[in-house]
């Protein structure tokens, strides 16, 4: 109800309400100079606030654990949490809230592709850097945003490459949600699987709306498809609520994922948590981390993690680790630069190493994006995932894929002399699309 | 037939026998080895080996194999120690060796067989052919189905050995078609024995055999691929006349579902003309009265977990429409006759309502488990029906007529009709007509708190639930007749039909967006809905 109140005391008087700011700026000044302030962005009502809470109390879990440690250039870190409530405009609303009022010295936030693309103007203007930590469709680098989530390279097209090599599947059911991140994703992956070999007839693309709840037709759908005589799998985009009633009619319908697998790229141990596991058995998902991941610093980071959330069933999942990696970039760049000025902080990142939670390290490279392994996991009955396969190296994110048209001669790099998030390499300006 | 010629063929009978005797000795010997070969390949820890030793251990003809098949199925087959050797995990952890089943000399540390879905293929498959030979007929036809799914030509021995002293009709013929599956396939036979496959499978007549015939290699001789082709266009043909029955059964499935959401609101919306933005908040409710019911049970009495849902019904009911007497009680009674303030406090009402179970249950889906009654589906032709969408459908029709018979023949709901009706003349005959607002409110919140424990079996349990369905109730309602429940019945089958038939077509986006499209223009040229209520009451 945060929301509604915020919005009647706006309505009431924004100057009565200023001149409290004011007054309660004016009285923490002492305060204020001791602390380093950290804007949380992240929604905590409203549709998206079943994926977006806990990624708050992920970085008000980094806060603590820091100043534990002695916080950051001798200062105490604290933690500004707003709540845009799943409302896109009220995104760029409290982002600027955040910089402008509050004056923090980065912000942790968004999840949807929307959101970040109405926080980008806030960022930009008032010269700001927004950690991002969702896999996302990429075609994006700006030089205010740290993208920490995988780019499509380092999440779809490893899994396809998995599903090509170990299941041999030859047909492809690409079924998503309708919206940006799915329609993307899915259009790279035509590509790249045309690009394999794969006809035109073997490729069946479906969308749905959100939190579409029937799915006894596409399910069916999918049974005929898969009955060609062709191994067939389906590469699912399908976000949030929606993910439920689709796995309950794949159960229901009697396909198991050793007739027809389903590799899904937004389900993640925290959607598992709330569904009957046993029909999913074998499903698969691609992500960089998995809460089985077996390395010590893991189990470490898991303990820790349900020690501060006071339940030893909390799961951690991949999001959760991208807000970890990228608040550890962040603390080392800002030792690194001595300073919390974002311009040098900005320049700082690039080239900071950390370590991910799967036992290796991951670096922030010059287009804003990190390096990251991707692992793949089956669903096991208890809703964690078995890890079927690990690439042996790192992955770099194609944050322009080289799979589509208008951005395959598009590369980012941030560093100097470049500094251009889309510089295009044939016509060797910066800016924008190929002729 | 000479004596000589006699003698020579007894001759040749005792020879193939006497080889017969010293293959089968020599497969004794060799199948020891094999075994453990096997065995020690389960340690490797790699999928590949995993199933090599899975085809090795089906093709053993092992006692021991079946065992260790299943216990590798169930996740109790465990391998550790230096060498690593494999052990079945007993009941109570204890470790057993998998020849002997008894209890192992040492105990190591352990870990169990990792297995992927590629495994899970193979499991079924030795699995298959191992117990093809089982004394159970049951057991047998199951084998035989799943050797046919799999269609491991490595089976085909196994099968043939087992087709040949089958007695069973029925497992006999499941064997059959399990032959003529992998024979498909198959490279190497002769074109009369391919088309005599091709027209087995095709007489199944069913999408999986569809699936069958797609598989005849291309190297196959024409008339093998012309008999595929003419059974593949029968099946089709044929399938897709049951694919319309199967639509038309979606789509009833739809309707009942937008039925029990909007059936609630056709009392609240349709006879109290209150506009309960609300509404899908107390179907959400419902839902979270099933989980609770349900975590209850799991926790003090699991043996009645089949019957939670019937727990539930009840508990639901009298909740959610607490609930809703407590709204109307508190600010719908000082709304009345203003539409558009009753919109905003009840959307606000929904705001707070979600928040709240937000605060209480965590912004994450909550799992409500389905009863074994409400699992699993069945087949009639070529329609396949899930139980507990079938059950869905049952459930709302009775709700239906419940409230129907709840308005037409109690006293209750006489006097809401009388009310709805003409309030002041009710009023003066001596009904509280408060008392009714609060109970036909209560009535309509209690019913979409029921709806709420049917929903929580096909979605989400979280505080979005309700917001997906409030629009598809309005429209439900609006487009049935707003004050006649017989038309949010029809409306709610019309719609969830019409949307089934045209989601093949247009894509589950676009036939949204045409079945609203052709709701606006209905409306426009019946603005009543299809079943208009008529009288003086409506111009009121």
């Amino acid at each position: 109800m945060l929301n509604m109140f915020t919005h009647a005391r706006r309505m009431a008087g924004r100057a009565l309400v200023g001149a409290a700011a004011l007054a309660l700026a004016g009285g923490g000044v002492a305060s204020a100079q001791e602390t380093i302030k950290v804007g949380v962005l992240h929604s905590l009502s409203g549709t998206m606030a079943i994926s977006e809470t806990t990624l708050k109390d992920t970085v008000l879990f980094m806060v603590q654990e820091q100043n534990a440690a002695g916080g950051v250039l001798g200062k105490k870190l604290e933690a500004v949490v707003v709540d845009p409530a799943s409302n896109w405009p009220l995104f760029a609303e409290k982002a600027r809230e955040l910089i402008a009022k509050e004056k923090v010295a980065v912000v942790f936030g968004c999840w949807t592709s929307v959101s970040r693309k109405s926080v980008l103007p806030v960022f930009k203007e008032l010269n700001s850097i927004l950690f991002y930590p969702v896999q996302y469709e990429g075609e994006e680098s700006e030089r205010n945003v740290f993208y920490t989530g995988a780019a499509p390279n380092q999440q779809a097209i490893p899994a396809v490459d998995y599903l090509m090599a170990n299941e041999d599947v030859e047909r492809w059911v690409l079924a998503g949600t309708d919206y940006v991140y799915p329609r993307t994703t899915n259009k790279i992956l035509e590509a790249y699987l045309k690009s394999k070999g794969v006809k035109e007839e073997d490729i069946m693309i479906n969308y749905t709306p959100f939190g579409h709840s029937d799915w006894q037709t596409i399910v069916a759908d999918i049974k005929k498809f898969g009955s060609a005589g062709k191994k067939t799998a389906v590469v699912s985009t399908i976000n949030g609520d929606a993910n439920v009633p689709f796995y309950k009619e794949l159960g229901n319908q009697g396909i198991k994922a050793t007739d027809i697998p389903v590799v899904a790229f937004s389900v993640g141990e925290e959607e598992l948590a709330g569904i009957d596991t046993k029909p999913l058995l074998g499903h698969l998902a691609a992500w960089n981390y998995f809460q089985s991941v077996d390395v010590p610093e893991n189990a470490d980071f898991i303990k820790k993690w349900q020690a501060y959330t006071k339940n030893d069933k909390r799961v951690t999942n991949d999001p959760m680790e991208a807000t970890v990696i990228g608040f550890n970039m962040w603390v080392k760049a800002v030792e690194k630069a001595g300073t919390t000025d974002a311009d040098a902080v900005i320049d700082a990142l690039i080239g900071i190493t950390v370590p991910n939670l799967s036992g290796g390290f991951s670096a922030m490279m010059p287009n804003h994006h990190i390096t990251k392994p991707v692992l793949i996991g089956e669903i096991k009955e208890d809703g964690q995932f078995d890890i079927v396969e690990q690439t042996p190296g790192l992955i770099v994110a194609e944050e322009w894929s080289p799979y589509l048209e208008g951005s395959k001669d598009l590369i980012a790099d941030w560093r100097k002399p470049l500094n251009c998030g889309n510089f295009n390499v044939k016509t060797g300006k910066c800016g924008g699309a190929g002729q | 037939m000479t004596s000589s010629a006699r003698l020579f063929r007894l001759a040749r009978v005792l020879c193939s026998a006497l080889a017969l005797l010293l293959a089968a000795a020599l497969v004794q010997r060799a199948e020891a080895q094999d075994i453990s070969a096997a065995l020690s390949q389960l340690t490797t820890n790699k999928y590949d080996d995993t199933e090599a030793a899975l085809g090795a251990l089906a093709l053993s003809g092992s006692p021991a194999a079946a065992g260790i098949v299943s216990a590798l199925a169930d996740g109790k087959l465990v391998f550790g120690g230096l060498p690593p050797r494999v052990f079945i995990e007993g009941p109570g952890g204890a470790l057993l060796d998998p020849l002997t089943m008894q209890p192992a000399a040492d105990a190591p540390a352990v870990k169990p067989v990792r297995v992927n879905n590629r495994v899970r293929r193979a499991i079924e498959a030795a699995n298959g052919a191992l117990s093809l030979v089982s004394p159970d007929a049951g057991k047998r036809r199951e084998a035989a189905l799943a050797v046919g799914r799999s269609r491991d030509e490595a089976a085909l021995p196994a099968l043939e050995m087992a087709l040949a002293k089958e007695s069973d009709p029925k497992v006999k013929s499941a064997m059959n078609l399990a032959r003529a599956s992998i024979l498909i396939a198959k490279e190497g036979i002769t074109p009369a024995e391919r088309i005599a496959a091709v027209e087995l499978v095709g007489a199944e007549g069913n999408q999986d055999a569809l699936a069958i015939l797609r598989s005849v290699p291309e190297s196959a001789a024409p008339e093998v691929k012309q008999a595929a082709a003419v059974a593949i266009e029968g099946i089709e043909r044929n399938l897709a006349m049951w694919g319309m029955a199967q639509n038309v059964w979606y789509g009833l499935s739809l309707g009942s579902v937008l039925l029990l959401a909007a059936i609630g609101l056709a009392i609240t919306f349709g006879v109290m003309g209150v506009i309960n933005m609300a509404h899908g908040e107390m179907v959400m409710l419902g839902a979270y009265t099933t989980f609770v019911v349900q975590e209850v049970i799991r926790t003090s009495y699991p043996g009645l977990f089949d019957a939670s849902l019937l727990i539930a019904i009840p508990l639901a009911f009298l909740f959610t429409g607490l609930i809703g007497v407590l709204i109307e009680r508190t600010v719908i009674r000082f709304l009345y006759g203003r539409a558009l303030e009753t919109l905003l406090a009840t959307w606000g009402i929904s705001l707070i309502l979600q928040q709240a179970i937000r605060t209480i249950f965590g912004p994450t889906n909550r799992e409500v488990g389905a009863p074994s009654w409400m699992s699993g589906s069945f087949e009639i032709g070529h329609l396949s029906i899930t139980s507990g969408r079938l059950w869905i459908i049952v459930f709302a029709l009775l709700v239906f007529f419940a409230l129907l018979a709840t308005l037409r023949l109690t006293r209750i709901g006489l006097e809401m009709r009388a009310v709805t009706q003409n309030r002041r003349m009710a009023a003066s005959m001596g009904i509280r007509t408060n008392w009714v607002d609060a109970m036909t409110f209560g009535l309509g919140s209690g019913i979409a708190g029921i709806a709420g424990v049917a929903l929580s079996q096909i979605d989400n349990v979280s505080p979005n639930l309700g917001q997906s369905y409030i629009i598809d109730s309005f429209l439900v309602v609006v487009f049935g007749g707003v004050g006649n429940l017989w038309g949010t019945l029809v409306g709610a089958m019309t719609l969830g039909v019409a949307n089934k038939l045209l989601e093949p077509y247009a894509g589950a986006v676009l036939g949204k967006i045409a079945l609203l499209v052709i709701v606006i223009l209905f409306i426009q040229k019946r603005p009543r809905g299809l079943f208009a209520l008529k009288g003086r009451s409506i111009e009121t």
